[in-house]
């Protein structure tokens, strides 16, 4: 086999050539065994610099190429297809980085010299002893699953389904919605939640390129991108959603009460039940755990009096089986634990509430129809107490993090109290406002210039009962005094944090979360809606606190990196995975063991690896003690060829 | 050239976050010793102790291997491994007699550019004291 490899050393103006003697380092080059080829160019990116390449290539018949010039991230592609152009496979191509990693960091020219030689001649070793490869193609189910039905992940799917992609979306509550659809109004412009959110719950329900799975959990997910093999399973909700007309008999006879999600325990509900009257789908629902018992005999009042037979107490779990070829993780967030906030007395008065059942007393459709009323006497509060940051930038105690939202949603909360309660004081303890976002801090100007709304600088120690008062103690920072509030009703702006099971599910996924535990991205900047698994993006809250506009963006974004896997007929996979050579192998199965991503199995007594599913990260190659699976093109024996070179020789 | 003993190092680089991390420093234009010489590896947990010996054989004074941070490594958790097998072949060079200045990890992100040109400052301050490495060195 010939060995004949070409040098292409670039000055890239004075960067290199500034610092690195690149005649010389051409000059040492053409020296190598296996060099038959070497020059200089002052832009070798430039379209005379690709042109030389593609010259030397047709002329000297050379079969290996090595760029000496900046680094790989940045040339690698244009010089591998500019080999290509002149008839090479792309593999016979690699670069020395000899301009991040030498010329911009080092001052002597001597020693920057030498060091610019090394690095070329050890890229020399590797590219000699490269293989040529293909792209592994595969092809794609152009299907996607989206998980969860919050505002994120129904614009995820709605945008998938209007680019016509068949979607699966899941939601493990009974109906979709999220959080989105328990809030009253929405900041900065008031507009009422559930008004702009239930056209689109409308538009998934009816779209004939969705899929909606409620009371569904994802159980199971194996495969690789364009091609994931997905686990559902759905839970029984006892009723016929297509037999149950809606007509409300059902809940006039069960004899149980209990806390209703919906409105966060501010009111009851039935055992059998809506969650809420827009609810899609739209259908009772029977909650096992509180049902007194399926067999009839046990009680079975709802079943006598539905007309249209919709309860089926004998309904069974069912896991259903869909193949997608990408998957837009939308789990949401809930609010921190209140338990753990004492010192506010949560569960202890009822009149101390958090963030969302402010919300579900400030809705239209809520508990008390819209009318501000404290929960323990239903009488209208005159002194409310908002206090910020609860469970947020707290690193000692609880979540270091700033849950993003609260500073708005608390402005928007004083703000429509002093619309219900003209009469009424609203005090804010806050540590900072941060109200950056398109027409945000002009909304909370507004709360305090129009609305009156009282806003002290500090934190809360306590807050306890006082002769049918909340005695609230604060601090005002600002002109450092205590303060010292009889209030009516405090409502406690609670932390974000990724939602209950978020971590079960990453694992199932296989997706990264952050030291939070929100899911982790790609890379904070410049991949914001992709997760470290390919083919797995993320939309929403699950990433990272965010309000509605941006979970909406994001979703969007997602969708698109999706539609861009689905719009393909096939996708290609990096060639250079792990090979064995079962001459070698032993099986004894440790590559199996330590394989991240399951590309590995034991096949007859030997290590068989999955093209697909490799990503060729080589821990295989350094567990395996016979040196039997190496990845392709970084070999054992390539590294030690370079050590060798790098060393001198 | 000055006399002065110039430690020769090999540094064993994870493509996703030291690698780019190095490449950082360079962007960035902060200088260091020119006694590092960089392999890119795909991942930290690539890295088998024989290339380690190989370097330490073939002549290298010191040599670093330099990884994504515990928890964020691109290919999951190659990281982990990579920790645990050097911690062993740290124990390993230890016991045959080298000086444990000479083998180092570090955990470098695609971000700490700044922090790699420190990490490499200060293993070749600790490694000129010690002079040339012959314990494993062969055919000196």
């Amino acid at each position: 086999m010939k060995k004949r490899t070409g040098v292409f050393v670039c000055h890239c103006g004075i960067n290199i050539a500034g610092t690195v003697d690149v005649k010389k380092v051409t000059e040492e080059l053409s020296k190598h065994p296996g060099v038959v080829h070497s020059e200089d160019y002052i832009y070798m990116c430039s379209d005379p610099g690709q042109n030389l390449i593609i010259d030397a290539i047709k002329e000297k018949n050379l079969d290996k190429v090595v760029v000496a010039c900046c680094s790989p991230t940045l040339h690698e592609t244009t010089f591998r297809n500019t080999i290509k152009s002149a008839g090479l496979n792309t593999f016979q191509c690699e670069i020395a980085n000899i301009r991040e990693q030498c010329s911009w960091v080092h001052k002597d020219m001597e020693k920057a010299t030498e060091k610019a030689i090394k690095i070329s001649k050890s890229t020399v070793e590797r590219v000699l002893r490269n293989e040529s490869l293909d792209p592994i193609s595969i092809p794609v189910t152009r299907r996607a699953l989206v998980i969860g039905g919050g505002i994120a992940g129904i614009q995820s799917a709605l945008d998938l389904a209007n680019s016509d992609f068949e979607v699966v979306l899941v939601e493990r509550s009974p109906s979709i919605g999220g959080h989105m659809i328990q809030l009253s109004e929405t900041f900065p412009t008031l507009d009422c939640s559930q008004c702009i959110l239930t056209p689109k719950m409308v538009e998934v329900s009816k779209h004939p390129n969705i899929k909606l799975m409620t009371f569904s959990e994802v159980q199971e997910i194996s495969g690789y991108i364009g091609n994931f093999k997905v686990k559902i399973l759905k839970k029984p909700t006892y009723v016929d959603p297509d037999k149950c007309t809606l007509c409300d008999e059902c809940t006039k006879v069960c004899p149980v009460v209990v806390p209703n999600e919906f409105d966060l325990g501010l009111t009851g509900r039935r055992a059998i039940y809506i969650p809420f009257p827009q609810a899609i789908p739209a259908t009772y629902i029977l909650d096992i755990n509180s049902c007194p018992g399926l067999l009839p005999i046990a009680c079975g009042k709802c079943a006598d009096v539905c007309e249209p037979n919709a309860i089926d107490f004998d309904m069974k779990p069912e896991i259903i089986e869909e193949e997608v070829g990408a998957i837009i993780v939308a789990s949401g967030y809930d609010q921190y634990d209140k338990e753990l906030m004492a010192e506010y007395g949560y569960g202890k008065y009822p009149d101390v509430l958090d963030g969302l059942q402010f919300e579900r007393l400030l809705s239209a459709s809520g508990p008390t129809m819209g009318k501000i009323l404290r929960p323990s006497d239903h009488k209208e509060p005159k002194e409310v107490v908002f206090i910020q940051c609860v469970g947020s930038r707290d690193p000692e105690l609880h979540c270091e993090y700033c849950s993003k939202i609260c500073c708005m949603y608390t402005a928007k909360h004083a703000m429509l109290y002093k619309h219900h309660v003209h009469d009424g004081q609203a005090y804010v303890f806050y540590i900072d406002i941060r109200s950056g976002g398109k027409g945000y801090e002009e909304f909370v100007q507004r709360a305090v210039e129009e609305d009156g709304v009282l806003y002290l600088r500090g934190k809360v120690s306590k807050v306890f009962e006082d002769k049918e008062k909340l005695k609230v103690w604060g601090i005002d920072t600002l002109i450092g005094k205590d303060i010292e509030i009889d209030a009516d009703m405090v409502v406690l702006a609670m932390a974000t944090r990724p939602s209950n099971g978020a971590e079960e599910l990453a694992r199932k996924l296989k997706i990264a979360l952050d030291k939070d535990g929100f899911l982790a991205e790609a890379h904070p900047k410049l991949r914001p809606v992709e997760s470290v698994t390919s083919g797995m993006f993320l939309a929403g809250a699950a990433q990272a606190p965010k309000d509605i506009p941006e979970a909406v963006a994001q979703a969007s974004g997602a969708a698109a990196k999706a539609i861009s896997i689905l719009c393909q007929e096939r996708l290609y996979h990096a060639p250079t995975v792990a090979n064995v050579n079962i001459n070698l192998c032993t099986g004894c199965g440790m590559c199996v063991d330590v394989c991240p991503y399951d590309a590995l199995s034991l096949k007859n007594g030997k290590a068989e690896v999955n093209e697909v599913l490799c990503e060729g990260c080589g821990t295989c190659s350094a567990t395996c003690l016979r040196a039997a699976i190496q990845v392709k093109n970084i070999t054992p024996l390539q590294v030690h060829e370079m050590i060798n070179a790098c060393l001198g020789g | 050239m000055t006399d002065e003993f110039e430690p020769r190092i090999v540094a064993f680089l994870c493509k996703w976050c030291s690698s780019a991390g190095s490449d950082l420093a360079g962007v960035s234009r902060m200088e260091y010793p020119s006694n590092v010489l960089p392999i890119t590896v795909m991942c930290s947990g690539s890295v088998s102790p024989l290339y380690i010996f190989s370097a330490f054989n073939k002549g290298a004074d010191g040599v670093l291997v330099s990884g994504c941070h515990p928890g964020d490594c691109h290919y999951l958790k190659g990281n982990y491994y990579a920790r645990r097998r050097i911690a062993l072949v740290k124990k390993l060079l230890e016991f045959i007699g080298l000086e444990p200045q000479r083998f180092q990890m570090s955990w470098v992100s695609a971000a700490e550019g700044k922090k790699y040109t420190q990490v490499i400052k200060d293993f070749v301050k600790e490694i000129k004291p010690l002079g040339p490495q012959t314990k494993l060195r062969r055919n000196q």
